[in-house]
């Protein structure tokens, strides 16, 4: 394995309970997972996989109660997250990690200007007058492609696309040294769609921030991402170099979310679909999560939590069957 | 903005001439004979039939009607009390300042208790002081207001002596009647109050706020409150409109000089010009209050605002 | 058509799941049941009459004869409790009932057609609404007269608009989804539209409303009787109990301490329930 020492972030067998009426919610269970410096990295599920979870508790906000973080290291840059204190807590939020969430009509706060919100972050990290703070915030919003003059208006008065932009321009007002998306454009039309993309990738390059970008969709990883992991009921199954994973894809789960894409070459009647549904995440099946589903289910699959193997420098897979497979091949 | 204003203002009219519609219509269709009851029982019939012609009684009601509202609006005559044979109006302004008095006062204990109680709920939900707050809450608007009146004379005034039980003038007798009325307010602020406090505090953007590590107290103070505050104000105004109703019964208790006392006082003695009078011009208080109410709901929040720059 | 009927019979389970799950809502509903025992059985619970006098035991605290004690007649306190309970659930349903078929046809037909007739209506309803619900009621009350059914009437008006506006957005919500609009291209008539879809889905809040508003309505009529409208003596009415002991109170203070007990565990327990049900039927409002 990599040295540990090279991550920025290191995630350690997290496990993160929700406790509801309806029971236990077993969001993340035993997740691995790092990011290098100046890297970034897809984080590819279905919704519910647990992947807005795994965002929420590097940022140390999982709501409390009814969650929980049961068990597990978050390493960033030295530091375990989970073991600092609320103000240390509150010092990395948007000073050294920043998220944007998935809706961005529902992500400002309707009676504050939106300078106002940028200037605030601005203003919690950094040793500055309020002044200095809307100065820099008013620039923030330029660098987003929004006109300086609108410093002054509300969030209702700005588009979707916009208001993305607007939450774009808060998370990286501070410099962080990562920045966590979670979904940032699925609640966008196509073509806003590829503008904020478009930005994003200018703006991780001008600021060589490291990146998590949280989606379900295979296409914007492909865009934007270097690394990419797969998550399913919990825990990550799949991880690689972008390039690596779209052309050599191993773990059946992965396969079956690729083989689900259309291919417009190919004449097809039916629609590929990953048989079976995803499990109670009140009753995870137990060993493998995705055994129930998976075409290459052996017994042992039942039994025991599969361990992430290196099957090449940098390939890891979460399924033995899959891997004496390859290995078998050559 | 001031075209919004002006809107408003104007579509105040129809509301007020439609209220003194009902007024009217209620004194009109009471049975009983108005020159009877001004002229008393010994009123020959001569006499009667002279009062009804020079009141304008045989006529049309819509003749009536449209007397009616011209004097109102011109004159702000709106008839005269059968007992006293003043005028309504004079009788009502003289007594009215007290009761706007108390409700005032009770308004504003009701916010000063009922916002800060709501917050700490909403931000401890589920703690004790919530489930306290709450069951105090329901009782609060369980409570009958005449019932409170009289448990607080019982308590205060007759078996400890520490306040007195009627007047009106000085701060000590202001003190019970306002909190027998302020009482069903305050839980209603504090129920509204925590209920808007919990919507907000779930909403995404106040997740954005935390993201951003701003420190809990100021997410709560600067974000949550003002979003939260806002149909908080608009309840405050039909609230004000329940005290005032409330007001007619606690100064019954309290031998409060204003418009509800007289108005019972106008029951008991079947003197209805005077009873739907009252209503009249509480019915044009609280439309001013509610008008006021939203005049503020629009300048402070910059959506509703925005659609009238 | 039979899938929709199966769904909302499951969800009638589930919401009767939640409400049971709601202890104070329980409660409410307990004593709501215990009172409507107490109004239909009185003559077996009371054990006096609520107009019989026995002067020579007046003014009696309570004690081994007269539970509650006696009034300045020598009137059972108890006994006149217990009639009055049918007293109040008479008023609060029937004011009640009122509002809600009045007020929910105004409001179904507002939404329903639109245009000048809902303009209309929800102006008249905007003009009821300035005016303070206690007020109205007064105001109606005072030029009725006195009597039970005029208080009832008075009670029921002044509480028309809540029901209207319930309807009307409920109306305006379902109007325009698909549903109808295949249920008028089937040829429904509109009358037949209205009571099959729309109002089986504003039925919640109606219920809700209903039962705040009961307690709504019992709690005016008590202040109504207190200020000498409506209930005639010897009618056992809580709220005319309370302003007959109320000048005695100084000696005699369980005069006005029952009857008004009585009124708040009766409003408590409809606002419980109340409230229970909306939480039951509305969920997501609650985590």
């Amino acid at each position: 394995m990599t040295e540990k020492k090279d991550f920025l972030l290191d995630i350690q067998n997290l496990t993160v309970h929700y406790e509801t009426d309806s029971g236990v919610v077993h969001a993340v269970e035993g997740l691995n997972l790092q990011l290098g410096h100046g890297e970034s990295l897809g984080f590819v599920g279905e919704t519910g996989a647990g992947k807005t979870t795994t965002a929420l508790a590097i940022m140390q906000l999982i709501p409390n109660p009814p969650g929980k973080i049961l068990n597990g290291n978050i390493i960033f840059d030295g530091q375990n997250l989970n073991t600092l204190n609320e103000e240390e807590k509150r010092h990395i939020r948007g000073g050294k990690i920043a998220m944007i969430f998935q809706d961005p009509m529902t992500s400002l706060n309707p009676v504050i200007p939106v300078g106002e919100q940028i200037a605030e972050m601005i203003e919690l990290h950094q040793n500055v007058t309020k002044d200095e703070a809307f100065k820099k915030a008013v620039q923030m919003l330029e660098l987003v492609g929004i006109r300086p003059e609108r410093a002054k208006d509300f969030p209702h008065q700005f588009s979707g696309g916009m208001r993305q932009r607007v939450v774009i321009a808060i998370a990286l007002a501070c410099d962080p040294t990562l920045l966590i998306a979670d979904e940032p454009t699925t609640a966008l039309d196509v073509t806003i769609q590829a503008q904020v993309l478009e930005l994003m990738k200018e703006l991780k390059k001008e600021f060589n921030t490291s990146m998590i970008m949280i989606t379900h969709d295979l296409g914007v990883v492909a865009e934007i991402c270097d690394k990419v992991a797969i998550m399913y009921a919990g825990s990550v199954v799949e991880y690689a170099d972008t390039r690596v994973l779209y052309t050599n894809p191993l773990h059946p789960y992965t396969n079956g979310l690729f083989n689900s894409i259309p291919d417009l070459d190919e004449d097809e009647e039916e629609l590929k679909v990953i048989q079976g549904l995803m499990p109670d995440p009140t009753n995870l099946p137990s060993g493998c999560t995705f055994h129930p589903r998976c075409p290459l289910a052996q017994p042992e699959c039942s039994q025991k939590k599969p361990e992430m193997i290196e099957i090449e420098p940098g390939h890891f897979v979460a399924c033995p069957v899959c891997c004496n497979a390859f290995v078998k091949k050559g | 903005m001031l075209k919004y204003i002006f809107k408003r203002i104007i579509s105040l009219i129809p509301v007020l001439i439609g209220v003194a519609f009902i007024v009217f219509s209620l004194l009109y269709f009471t049975p009983g004979d108005p020159a009877r009851m001004v002229l008393g029982d010994m009123a020959t019939e001569e006499a009667l039939q002279a009062f009804r012609e020079t009141e304008g009684l045989n006529d049309p009601f819509i003749v009536q009607f449209g007397r009616y509202l011209y004097k109102a609006t011109t004159q702000a005559d709106i008839g005269r009390s059968y007992v006293t044979k003043r005028a309504v109006t004079n009788e009502i302004m003289t007594v009215f300042p007290a009761t706007l008095k108390l409700a005032a006062f009770s308004m504003f204990l009701a916010v000063i208790f009922g916002i800060p109680f709501g917050i700490i709920s909403a931000i401890k939900q589920y703690s004790w002081f919530d489930s306290i707050t709450m069951i105090f809450a329901m009782i609060g608007i369980s409570m009958p207001v005449f019932w409170l009146g009289v448990l607080l004379i019982l308590f205060f005034s007759v078996r400890l002596n520490w306040l007195p039980s009627s007047g009106f003038g000085t701060f000590s007798a202001m003190i019970l009647p306002s909190i027998s009325l302020a009482a069903q307010g305050v839980a209603i602020v504090t129920r509204m109050t925590r209920s808007t406090m919990l919507e907000v505090i779930r909403q995404d953007y106040i997740r954005t706020v935390r993201a951003k590590g701003q420190k809990e107290s100021l997410v709560i103070w600067r974000h949550a409150l003002p979003n939260a505050l806002i149909p908080v104000i608009t309840i405050a105004g039909i609230q004000f409109g329940q005290l005032l109703g409330g007001a007619v019964l606690t100064e019954s208790i309290f031998s409060i000089p204003g418009v509800g006392r007289l108005m019972v006082e106008a029951i008991k003695m079947r003197d209805f010009p005077v009873v739907q009078g009252g209503v009249l011009y509480i019915a044009v208080a609280f439309s001013l209050v509610n008008l006021l109410v939203d005049l503020i709901y629009a300048w402070i929040d910059p959506r509703i605002k925005a659609q009238y720059r | 058509m039979s899938q929709m009927k199966k769904r909302k019979m499951g969800n009638f389970g589930e919401i009767m799941r939640r409400l049971k799950k709601n202890r104070l809502a329980m409660f409410g509903l307990t004593i709501v049941v215990l009172l409507f025992i107490t109004a239909l059985f009185a003559d077996f619970i009371a054990p006096y009459s609520y107009a019989k006098q026995h002067l020579s035991d007046a003014f009696q605290a309570p004690n081994s004869k007269y539970i509650l004690g006696t009034d300045e007649f020598g009137r059972d306190i108890f006994s006149r409790i217990v009639y009055g309970s049918r007293i109040s659930l008479q008023v609060g349903f029937i004011a009640v009932g009122l509002a809600v078929v009045v007020g929910g046809f105004l409001g179904a037909v507002s939404g329903f057609y639109g245009g000048k007739i809902d303009n209309l209506i929800m102006r008249a309803m905007d003009i009821l609404l300035s005016i303070p619900q206690i007020l109205l009621a007064i105001a109606i009350a005072a030029s009725l007269g006195p009597g039970l059914f005029n208080l009832m009437i008075a009670v029921g008006i002044s509480s028309i608009p809540s029901y209207a506006r319930i309807v009307r957005s409920a109306v305006l919500s379902i109007r325009n989804q698909e549903f109808v609009e295949a249920a008028k291209a089937m040829g429904s008539s509109d009358f037949r539209i209205i009571m099959k879809h729309i109002l089986p889905n504003s039925m919640a809040p109606i219920i809700v409303q209903a039962t705040l508003g009961v307690a709504f309505a019992i709690l005016t009529a008590a202040g109504l009787s207190f200020i000498g409208l409506g209930i005639q003596p010897p009618m056992p009415e809580w709220g005319a109990m309370l302003s007959g002991g109320r000048g005695y109170i100084r000696d005699y203070p369980y005069m006005t301490l029952f009857p008004g007990l009585a009124i708040m565990i009766t409003i408590l327990a409809l606002n419980f329930l109340g409230d229970g049900l909306r939480d039951a039927l509305d969920p997501k409002l609650k985590r």
